[in-house]
């Protein structure tokens, strides 16, 4: 059965325990003299079947599946004669998906060797014993656990606070996964980045200045060395930040001023929502009007002023993040001016300075470290954007300052790296990894630091 | 006295610059917000007038000869037979009689006018309706690309015209007679992708991206709203709590690329998953919205006034049942509008799927949640990132729906906020 509807009937036979719960509930409350003899509520005690019956079943189910592909992909992969037995990884995941082909019928068998062929058969044969073993063990659990549930009803147990306890570790068991999803973020990326270093040297990749991640395919292929050195990818996402930021953070902490202290409730209740629309358009939508839009234009007005420009600017990218990033700097800036007290403005004004005096020498400076946390916020966001620089930034490494040339960004080369199909053990592949290690880092640093401002500041004017 | 005076002088003095200095401050905001808006305007009229003739299609209608002895087919039931015959010679032969003064020599030309699909549609016709060999139909199918771009964007200079001058006066020719036609693009809206821009369709992309959302939808809005509920009601002021918190509020910064990294190491190569599904796709939606949805429900039920809660407990409800009882019923708007906002956010995401392969090109449309798939803004990356002009304009026309999903998803939010919410 698939798991979509093993998860289906899985609820069915909770359902099913919730009925069979509460009508033996008040079965064995009605010798006694009607459900008020029981500890609890009848619906309690429906509930408690159903969880008994569905929690465990789920759990099964839920492992099951993730760790079923693995398990059949190394049962395959030990099953082959010692003479094709693959030695390395990238071996190994070419032939998996040589037979995984064969096996869903896109490749046909008679056109690779005959164990790949029955490998391809066995792992036909596992997956439909696999499908057909966690039904039988999830119905299984399912039926078991929801009948000792059942059968442990009696008048004086406490349902409610079983349920209530139960339910309670299930909310705490979500809340906890912010932590597995950090853990998960940090183990996916930390392995990887480890073995990236046993194959490329520590300094090479912290201080070198070349990026050319293609290493050979063949051992004895020209130029089969690739470079590794990160300082190119982190100019460049610099370079755009930088470009972002100056476009992002004048507009934004000025509308964001003009909105606070100068509009009216009319103009700000149009106004804002409109900026807010800036944020809500994907960043898919922002790449293609970077790249097939203002791409062209500064190329082309480059071209007519008599300068150089590439197709694929950093300027193009820099300038279309920072019209994305424009709301996140004005409703970040809005909070902060606005937390700032009034009577630091009424005291302003009442000695005569104008608004713009008590914005520039008053509120702004109270202001400047909650607008310095949201600017800081706003660069980390600018250094993670992927999909603007992978759609209008190139993939030339260049070491440049030139916002009219080409660069290209960490992000960009992750993508570049891991998309379509890739082996998983070349340092290519590890490299995008080393580098999403540096990424995280670098946006959790700037987060870190930035929400500490941000909440010192706000605690000074509570 | 003389001192005062002067000072009183000098403010006065002064005020004319520091008026001017206000109005000046006062126009920057003014330039500000005007730059922002008119990058907004920019923005969406540069994308409709890219696009919007990505939702018209050229078509050619012509009387076709069915005739069996030029298709050498005898018998349209006939596997073998169909797949051998010659479905384009009809058109062809067809076209060239409404074409005045086009002759035989002329059919490699003519036959460029035709999109390689129609003789596909064709056999599929006559498969449907064997009982049409050997009459005249009238029959309307798909012009060329090249057809297409030329009809669409005759005097603009962006796009390359690939007809030769004889092929474009038949085409004005045809188009006078109204043998050539565009009309409303309905194969775009009911077509997987494909090569042939004139046939590329975002079907599969919005079926895509409708099982993804599912997916990341069933798992977020319960995990989200019940680690909320932890939080906020049951969660003990501890160092284990405060690091769940911490934990959360960077997850909701992290960049959505690492997402990306963590689904293709988990979900792909840990636990070998395949790759570019939808519940692959779900599953890293899920982790990323996660943190939005669990924020915007935590406050929701912040704003849920303590009154309820100590009514409720006086009556002697217990406290888990003061909470699924009162609480989650009265924060149940708010949650839904910030779970609204979160699935949009998750809608528009791009990066986090390319790297779990949802790249890849597939003409069908998907069938389940373990089938590959595509999702509406990977198709709009993998369109803008063709060669190909028409295929651009498709991509904008996909953006536009794509924009129209996120604005209708939008104003169900703010709908639902400003009609359901209390305040109390």
């Amino acid at each position: 059965m698939q798991p979509a509807n093993l998860l289906l009937l899985t609820l069915v036979l909770a359902i099913v325990a919730y009925w069979l719960g509460y009508a033996r509930s008040r079965s064995l409350a009605m010798p006694l003299g009607g459900i008020r003899h029981l500890k609890s509520l009848p619906f309690y005690y429906g509930a408690r079947a159903a969880l008994w019956s569905g929690i465990p079943a789920l759990i099964v189910l839920g492992l099951w599946a993730a760790f079923q592909g693995k398990v059949i992909q190394l049962i395959v992969i030990g099953g082959l004669p010692d003479g094709m037995m693959p030695a390395t990884e990238g071996e190994a995941s070419l032939l998996l998906s040589k037979i995984s082909n064969v096996a869903s019928g896109a490749l046909p068998p008679g056109f690779v060797e005959a164990p790949i062929a029955e490998a391809a058969e066995r792992l036909k044969a596992l997956r439909s014993q696999s499908q057909f073993l966690m039904s039988g063990l999830v119905i299984s659990v399912a039926v078991l656990a929801g009948f000792l549930g059942w059968l442990r009803i009696r008048p004086r147990l406490n349902a409610r606070a079983q349920v209530e306890s139960i339910l309670k570790w299930v909310f705490f068991a979500c809340a906890a996964l912010a932590i597995l999803t950090t853990v998960g973020i940090i183990f996916s990326v930390a392995f990887e980045t480890f073995r990236f270093f046993e194959k490329v040297p520590f300094t090479e990749f912290f201080f070198g200045s070349h990026w050319s991640p293609q290493t050979a395919l063949r051992a004895d292929q020209v130029a089969s060395e690739g470079a590794f050195g990160m300082i190119p990818l982190f100019t460049g996402t610099l370079l755009i930040s930088a470009i972002a930021m100056v476009v992002a953070v004048p507009v934004g902490l000025l509308s964001a001023i003009y909105l606070s202290e100068y509009a009216g409730r009319k103009v700000r209740g149009v106004v804002k929502p409109l900026l807010e629309m800036l944020a809500g358009i994907p960043t898919v939508v922002y790449g293609f009007f970077a790249a097939l839009t203002v791409a062209p234009f500064i190329s082309d007005l480059a071209a007519s002023m008599g300068i150089e420009a590439s197709s694929q600017s950093a300027l193009a990218a820099g300038a279309v993040m920072g019209i994305m990033i424009i709301p996140f700097v004005s409703s970040l800036s809005d909070d902060v001016i606005n937390a700032v007290p009034q009577a630091m403005r009424d005291g302003s004004l009442a000695l005569g300075a104008t608004q713009s005096e008590t914005m520039k020498k008053v509120i702004f400076p109270a202001a400047l470290p909650g607008i310095m946390g949201g600017i800081l916020l706003a660069v980390s966001r600018a250094i993670g954007e992927t999909m603007i620089v992978v759609m209008a930034a190139g993939l030339a490494a260049n070491l440049t300052a030139n916002p009219l040339e080409t660069v290209t960004t960490v992000t960009v080369q992750i993508v570049t790296l891991l998309t379509g199909d890739q082996e998983f053990d070349s340092a290519k592949t590890l490299a995008a990894f080393a580098l999403g290690a540096m990424l995280f880092l670098a946006t959790l640093l700037l987060n870190v630091i930035a929400l500490k401002i941000v909440r010192k500041y706000r605690e000074q004017y509570d | 006295m003389t001192d005062q005076r002067s000072q009183a002088e000098i403010v006065r003095q002064s005020l004319k610059r520091r008026y001017r200095k206000e109005r000046r401050f006062r126009a920057y905001g003014i330039l500000a917000i005007a730059i922002a808006l008119g990058a907004l305007l920019t923005l969406f009229t540069d994308i409709i007038g890219k696009g919007y003739t990505g939702f018209l299609k050229t078509t050619i209608t012509m009387e076709v000869q069915l005739d069996g002895e030029m298709m050498y087919l005898d018998d349209p039931k006939d596997e073998r037979q169909i797949k051998m015959a010659d479905f384009v010679e009809p058109l062809v032969q067809a076209l060239i009689k409404e074409v005045p003064g086009a002759t035989e020599e002329d059919r490699k030309q003519i036959r460029e006018l035709i999109n390689p699909y129609a003789s596909v549609a064709l056999r599929d016709a006559l498969k449907a309706n064997p009982e049409w060999l050997d009459t005249s139909r009238t029959m309307t199918f798909l012009s060329h690309t090249d057809v297409d771009v030329y009809v669409k964007h005759a005097g603009d200079d962006a796009y390359s015209i690939k007809l030769n001058d004889q092929q474009k006066a038949w085409v004005d020719e045809l188009q006078e007679r109204g043998v050539i036609e565009t009309s409303f693009n309905d194969v775009f809206f009911s077509g997987g992708d494909s090569r042939d821009p004139s046939k590329a369709g975002i079907l599969g992309a919005i079926v895509g991206s409708l099982l993804t959302m599912f997916v990341t939808l069933i798992l977020s809005f319960p995990i989200g709203v019940a680690a909320a509920i932890y939080l906020e009601e049951f969660a003990p002021q501890n160092k284990f709590t405060d690091f769940i918190e911490v934990n959360i509020n960077n997850l909701a910064a992290v960049p959505s690329i690492i997402f990306g990294l963590l689904g293709l190491a988990v979900f792909i190569n840990l636990f070998g998953m395949p790759r570019s599904v939808p519940v692959v796709g779900g599953l890293v939606l899920t982790l990323m919205t996660l943190p939005t949805i669990i924020i915007s429900s935590r406050a929701a039920i912040k704003s849920v006034p303590p009154s309820i809660r100590e009514a409720a407990e006086g009556i002697g409800a217990s406290k888990m049942q003061v909470v699924l009882h009162h609480v989650l019923p009265l924060a149940m708007p708010g949650m839904l509008t910030g779970s609204i906002i979160g699935m949009a956010q998750a809608l528009g995401e791009t990066a986090p799927l390319l790297l779990i392969g949802m790249v890849a090109f597939i003409v069908d449309v998907p069938d389940g949640f373990f089938d590959s798939a595509t999702v509406l803004p990977v198709q709009v990356f993998l369109w803008a990132g063709s060669p190909e002009l028409a295929f651009i304009e498709r991509a904008s026309a996909a953006i536009m729906v794509l924009l129209a999903f996120l604005i209708s998803m939008n104003a169900l939010a703010i709908w639902m906020r400003k009609r359901l919410e209390r305040r109390w």
